[in-house]
């Protein structure tokens, strides 16, 4: 008996001290959010001082407001864009499956692994003699186009759970195309809904490649994020403010959607 | 899999003789939900790649000026013959390859200690996912200056405290630190999938090769790994495509150096095109990158393709 408590022990310890080492370099981003530069930049870590809000302020007036808005236009309407179509495309694929549909969820899947510098210098001289340079509305296009495969493939592996037999069902009740997809299978595909419109939000909102290539002033928060290099030295307490109030809303989305998190991240592959 | 053809309305009893061919409308009928998605990824990413194929057969820098035209494969000539090209497809393969294997060997490490129930697991498993979360620019830029900084970091102090002197881990050890933070950032990938993979594990031959005397050694090897082995391929492929694309990460740590140490194919193209503006050069480095990474990718692409059609498998 003895040996199997030291063992399960042992485990949980494993566990903790795992987890506790991953989570450590957010929690040190948040204590040091709430400290003045002075302590941040102590060369011994500072956990007992009096938190100050300054540096939370000072994000504020320093222009973020413009950025988080855009952010979240680029995220809500690129994500609704992935979903409006992704859904049409998951059913031609899965409920019923187009001739070779094998092949195209494999190109589908293929074109997330090209290289995404590869295309950059066209998409770069497209975008600016369309006048699309600087501009959300690029960004929105270029996260859709990243999120699309991820979209169809997690939307797929739901709809292929829906079991045949009530498909069937209501194909002999008389219900089709339009009727089948609000009243039977988008119901049962909500919790997969939300899971692949949350995954897709959070990329979005992380993406940091085309903000920076193809947009200057115009732009997301990565790029306001991205300002506080160009001041040469970093500011470890105002960073870490900016880097705590950006990453929250999605760090927050992520606890709360965790149990179908795993599907996700496999594009919906493996169940 | 059970995919459940139509029956047409009102028709209750299915005949059981196969379904007719579909005619030309009908198959167009099939198609028309996909269309709109095919047709948008293909015109943004065939296009671009097509594009980019053209201009690296041409003279096109926009700082030395002069006309552009066709230079054929002067472009390539110049990739094949610059150190710098080379140096940066063994970074891509060092950082790629060094942070996938540490992210799913850590992430299997804790997933197992998480597969067994303890005292606050449901908070320890929250705890270890949120690096995947948190903006990678965002941290990228808080690991800069409170991690790696020899004066102000944590691991500065950690050193000192043990009586070694702090390292200045971005100009001496500049590809160990984007592999440490990458490795960090991905782990929690890593652990999820083995976490979801452990959670399958087939408990009644663990426990019947417990009753035959089995060590835990060996259970975890003959039956436990064999059974992880498809979720570590897709999770080594899934996190190879995400690392093998790293950008911004590379950007605000270390911006490729110093002396090009830490810049990756993807930053390579990036300086080519974006600060010496050499768009034929840089076109050249995108389609070479892109032939690489189909000739690393394909092997495990094949694989994967197997894992789905035997969906099965477990």
């Amino acid at each position: 008996m003895k040996p199997n408590v030291l063992k399960r022990s042992g485990i949980a310890v494993g566990g903790w001290v795992g987890s506790l080492v991953l989570f450590f370099p957010i929690f040190y981003m948040v204590v040091k959010s709430f400290q003045t530069e002075i302590d941040a930049a102590n060369p011994t870590p500072q956990f007992l001082f009096t938190p100050t809000l300054t540096n939370y302020a000072e994000a504020l007036q320093a222009g973020i407001g413009p950025y988080a808005v855009n952010s979240l236009v680029v995220v809500v309407v690129s994500t609704l864009v992935v979903l409006a179509l992704a859904v049409p495309a998951a059913y031609a694929l899965s409920v019923r499956p187009v001739a070779k549909a094998q092949d195209v969820l494999f190109f589908f899947i293929s074109t997330k692994m090209m290289p995404i510098a590869a295309g950059i210098i066209p998409i770069y001289i497209v975008a600016s003699a369309l006048g699309l340079l600087n501009t959300i509305t690029i960004l929105v296009l270029m996260h859709i186009g990243m999120n699309l495969p991820l979209g169809i493939w997690m939307i797929r592996s739901f709809m292929q759970e829906i079991p045949g037999e009530v498909l069937e069902a209501a194909s002999v009740d008389g219900a089709a195309g339009w009727t089948k997809m609000r009243s039977i299978i988008l119901p049962l595909i909500k919790p997969g809904l939300a899971s692949t419109a949350l995954l897709c939000a959070v990329f979005s909102w992380n993406e940091y490649f085309y903000a920076v290539n193809l947009t200057t002033s115009k732009s997301t928060l990565p790029l306001f994020l991205q300002k506080f290099l160009s001041f040469g030295e970093l500011y470890t307490a105002h960073v870490a403010a900016v880097a705590t109030l950006v990453s929250l809303p999605v760090i927050i989305a992520g606890w709360a959607a965790q149990k179908s998190l795993v599907r996700g991240l496999l594009f919906g592959a493996v169940k | 899999m059970t995919l459940v053809a139509d029956t047409p309305p009102g028709q209750v009893i299915a005949p059981p003789t196969p379904p007719p061919a579909p005619t030309s409308a009908e198959r167009w009928r099939l198609r028309g939900p996909l269309l709109p998605a095919l047709v948008f990824t293909l015109a943004l990413t065939q296009i671009p790649f097509l594009m980019t194929l053209f201009f690296s057969i041409r003279r096109w820098n926009l700082l030395s000026g002069g006309d552009q035209g066709f230079n054929w494969g002067h472009n390539y000539v110049d990739t094949a013959t610059d150190p710098i090209f080379w140096k940066s497809i063994l970074n891509t393969v060092l950082i790629t390859g060094v942070s996938t294997v540490l992210c799913i060997a850590i992430g299997l490490l804790i997933a197992m200690a998480l597969n067994h129930s303890f005292p606050g697991r449901g908070i320890a498993r929250t705890l270890a996912i949120t690096p995947f979360f948190a903006m990678p620019v965002a941290v990228t830029l808080f690991w800069r200056s409170a991690m790696f900084d020899p004066t102000f970091g944590l691991f500065g102090f950690l050193s000192r405290s043990v009586g070694l002197p702090a390292v200045s881990w971005l100009s001496d050890y500049p590809l160990l630190a984007l592999v440490v933070l990458l490795t960090w950032r991905f782990t929690p990938f890593g652990l999820l999938i083995m976490l979801a993979g452990l959670q399958g594990a087939p408990q009644d031959q663990l426990e019947a090769a417990q009753v035959d005397g089995a060590g835990p050694f060996s259970r975890f090897r003959f039956i436990t790994l064999p059974h992880l082995r498809p979720f570590i391929e897709l999770a080594a492929l899934l996190l190879a495509m995400n690392l093998i694309q790293t950008f911004g990460e590379i950007a605000l740590l270390s911006a490729g150096g110093p002396a090009y140490a830490t810049t990756n194919i993807t930053y390579y193209i990036y300086l080519k095109a974006f600060n010496a503006f050499d768009f034929g050069f840089a076109s050249a480095l995108g389609v070479v990158a892109l032939v690489l990474t189909i000739a690393l990718v394909s092997p495990v692409l094949r694989l994967l393709s197997g894992i789905f059609q035997s969906e099965g498998r477990r």
